[in-house]
């Protein structure tokens, strides 16, 4: 008997019980689709959180003072502005921020981040001027009162209304809008990105923060290559710098940087994958129970069909065969359609996840779903296969 | 020429207290072209001894050779062989595969003889042809009547042309129409000379064999020729 007859046979049997094999299908391509979204899921997650990472900027080192400490002053963001002892250092912008109310005729936006610093803050913490023009070195040693703000302030404010040479209250003070950041991509997490406001270092301590020391110091490297490199040579100058008081070991400042920061935070978003993964496992593992029962009752179920083929003459082979095939064909094709669920599922976006499908879940949700049906598929077929027809026919 | 010898074929079940002799030594010789009947009281081990000439069982002890090959040395292969070659069987509970055309039952021991699709097709008609079923190929079992059911059975024990046509009671679950349309058709057979062995405890069933056998508590009691009863 050929194989492709055999193949016919085995669809003739899955034909024979539409139902019940469509319903074996089912569990599979649940199982099958359940690994390979959810996995997708949590790799989605993980790129989302590492593209926000970089959006912050590569090449950055930030310096913050540790738990309200007054080590950052104006001679310490002088001093890392050397050449000769920091010359992978190409900017250094001292940051005094604060939350403030702003205020346009009437309206008040509350801002998370209302930041006092120096033109290269633009460049360094990667947001970019989209309208108008970010303030200039002269608007910082003048003091001038001009404000840069982010998209989401820009829509509260001054619902469509052009927000350049506006002026705005904060916190008493009047500034002059002088240009809009460009959109962020940062749609979930903590803090909104696009909820800032950028003004002269000068103009902000002399209006808002008064002449404490900074809040944090931006740092900008060469080349996100150079990362490291800046960073000895910071944390070199602010050891000669700041020191320590003897009975403290710990540093009163802190030294990061965005691969750090990704490096954890990807760290963090692996766990979830693999709790993803986790649980979609044990719904494949379900699945593959389902699997089992129906192939266990199917199989069963059909030994007197398996004694009556005996007696006709058919060879344990050509039996063993169509139930090997009947149960790849199920789960194949089950598995397929999981497969191409998933596909279809991962252009959606999941609790505000765009999912990324990892090829290699692809390959062992299928596989093990196909080894499942195969397993318990034969292993009562050969059982059955295996009996005397007498022994076959009678059993009931 | 012999189709069948048996010699001082046994079969017991189980073991220690429990222990059934269903036979205790049968031995028969039964020549191409006979038609026998095989009577007995339940229990008599008729079935048995019908299970073990269908190559369906196999005796605890004695010898059984088929056309001249002795069936008891025989691996699993070489029965599954034998089965599907030289044997046709028709059974009392009709054993058709459900949910399976009468054609599809019919060729299936072709299918697995190997033969190609279109000639088992072929093949598969004129069987149906012949026991009066031509226009019912297409039906399943379920769609068919008893007597109907039975007819595709014997439809399939013929088709492969065995040497030995085997029927363990196959008018048991018939009413008494379709046990005609049966016994005509195995009469048919036997005019074409095809050796037949029938189980039976319907006397007028037995009747039209040309030799009748019967069997008591595992042995032969009486085993003679008779004059065919034609209806």
């Amino acid at each position: 008997m050929s194989v492709f007859e055999v193949l016919r046979f085995a669809v003739r049997g899955i034909g024979a019980n539409k139902l019940r094999s469509g319903l074996t299908m089912l569990g599979i391509l649940i199982g099958v689709a359940a690994v390979i979204l959810l996995v997708a899921v949590g790799n989605g997650s993980a790129r989302e959180v590492a593209e926000r990472i970089e959006a912050l900027g590569t090449k950055t080192l930030t310096v913050q003072g540790v738990g309200g400490s007054s080590v950052l002053t104006a001679e310490v963001a002088e001093a890392l502005d050397d050449p000769v002892l920091a010359p992978d250092v190409t900017s250094v912008s001292p940051v005094a921020s604060t939350q403030a109310t702003l205020t346009y005729q009437g309206t008040d936006h509350s801002v998370q981040q209302f930041v006092g610093s120096t033109p290269s803050y633009f460049g360094a913490s990667n947001s970019p001027v989209g309208t108008g023009s970010a303030f200039t070195e002269d608007d910082l040693t003048q003091g001038r009162r001009v404000v840069v703000i982010g998209q989401t302030v820009a829509e509260e404010l001054f619902p469509g209304v052009d927000p350049i040479g506006k002026e705005i209250t904060v916190s008493g003070a009047l500034f002059t809008v002088v240009g809009v950041l460009d959109e962020k991509s940062s749609a979930s997490g903590f803090m909104d990105a696009n909820d800032v406001a950028i003004a002269p270092l000068t103009a902000v301590r002399q209006a808002l923060t008064g002449y404490g020391p900074f809040s944090s110091i931006i740092v900008e490297a060469r080349s996100p290559e150079k990362v490291a490199d800046a960073q000895s040579e910071v944390s070199l100058i602010l050891s000669q710098r700041i020191e320590t008081t003897g009975s403290s070991t710990s540093q009163p400042y802190r030294i990061q940087n965005a691969s750090q920061l990704l490096e954890t935070q990807t760290e963090t978003a692996d766990t979830f994958t693999t709790l993803l993964g986790a649980v979609a496992g044990i719904s494949l593992l379900v699945g593959g129970i389902g699997i089992t029962n129906i192939m266990l009752v199917t199989v069963t179920e059909r030994t007197r069909e398996i004694g009556i083929r005996k007696a006709l003459g058919a060879p344990r082979r050509v039996i063993l065969t169509q139930f090997l095939a009947e149960a790849t064909m199920l789960s194949l094709l089950g598995g397929g359609l999981g497969v191409a669920a998933a596909l279809i599922g991962s252009n959606f976006t999941i609790v505000g996840v765009k999912p990324v499908i990892v090829p290699s879940s692809i390959a062992l949700a299928l596989c093990v779903s196909v080894a499942i049906g195969l397993f318990f598929g034969s292993v009562p077929a050969n059982r059955a296969a295996g009996l005397r027809p007498i022994d076959a026919l009678r059993y009931e | 020429m012999t189709v069948l010898d048996v010699r001082g074929v046994t079969k017991v079940y189980g073991e220690g207290a429990a222990i059934v002799h269903a036979l205790r030594g049968v031995s028969l010789t039964v020549q191409r072209g006979e038609y026998v009947a095989i009577m007995g009281s339940s229990g008599s081990g008729k079935s048995t001894l019908m299970n073990i000439l269908g190559c369906l069982d196999i005796p605890s002890a004695g010898r059984y050779l088929l056309d001249g090959v002795d069936v008891s040395r025989l691996n699993d292969r070489q029965l599954a062989l034998v089965r599907n070659r030289r044997i046709g069987f028709v059974f009392q509970s009709f054993n058709l595969i459900p949910r399976t055309s009468a054609l599809a039952n019919v060729e299936l021991p072709l299918a697995y003889a190997g033969v190609k699709s279109a000639e088992r097709r072929r093949r598969a008609r004129v069987a149906l042809d012949m026991v009066g079923l031509a226009e019912r190929a297409d039906h399943d079992p379920n769609q068919l009547s008893g007597g109907q059911q039975q007819r595709v059975a014997v439809a399939r024990a013929l088709v492969t042309e065995p040497a030995l046509l085997l029927a363990d009671e196959p008018t048991g679950n018939l009413d008494s129409r379709s046990t005609e349309d049966i016994l005509g058709i195995l009469d048919d057979l036997h005019a074409a000379g095809r050796t037949i062995l029938l189980i039976t405890h319907e006397v007028d069933v037995a009747a039209r064999a040309s030799r009748l056998i019967r069997l008591f508590d595992g042995q032969i009691a009486s085993d003679v020729q008779q004059e065919r009863v034609l209806t």
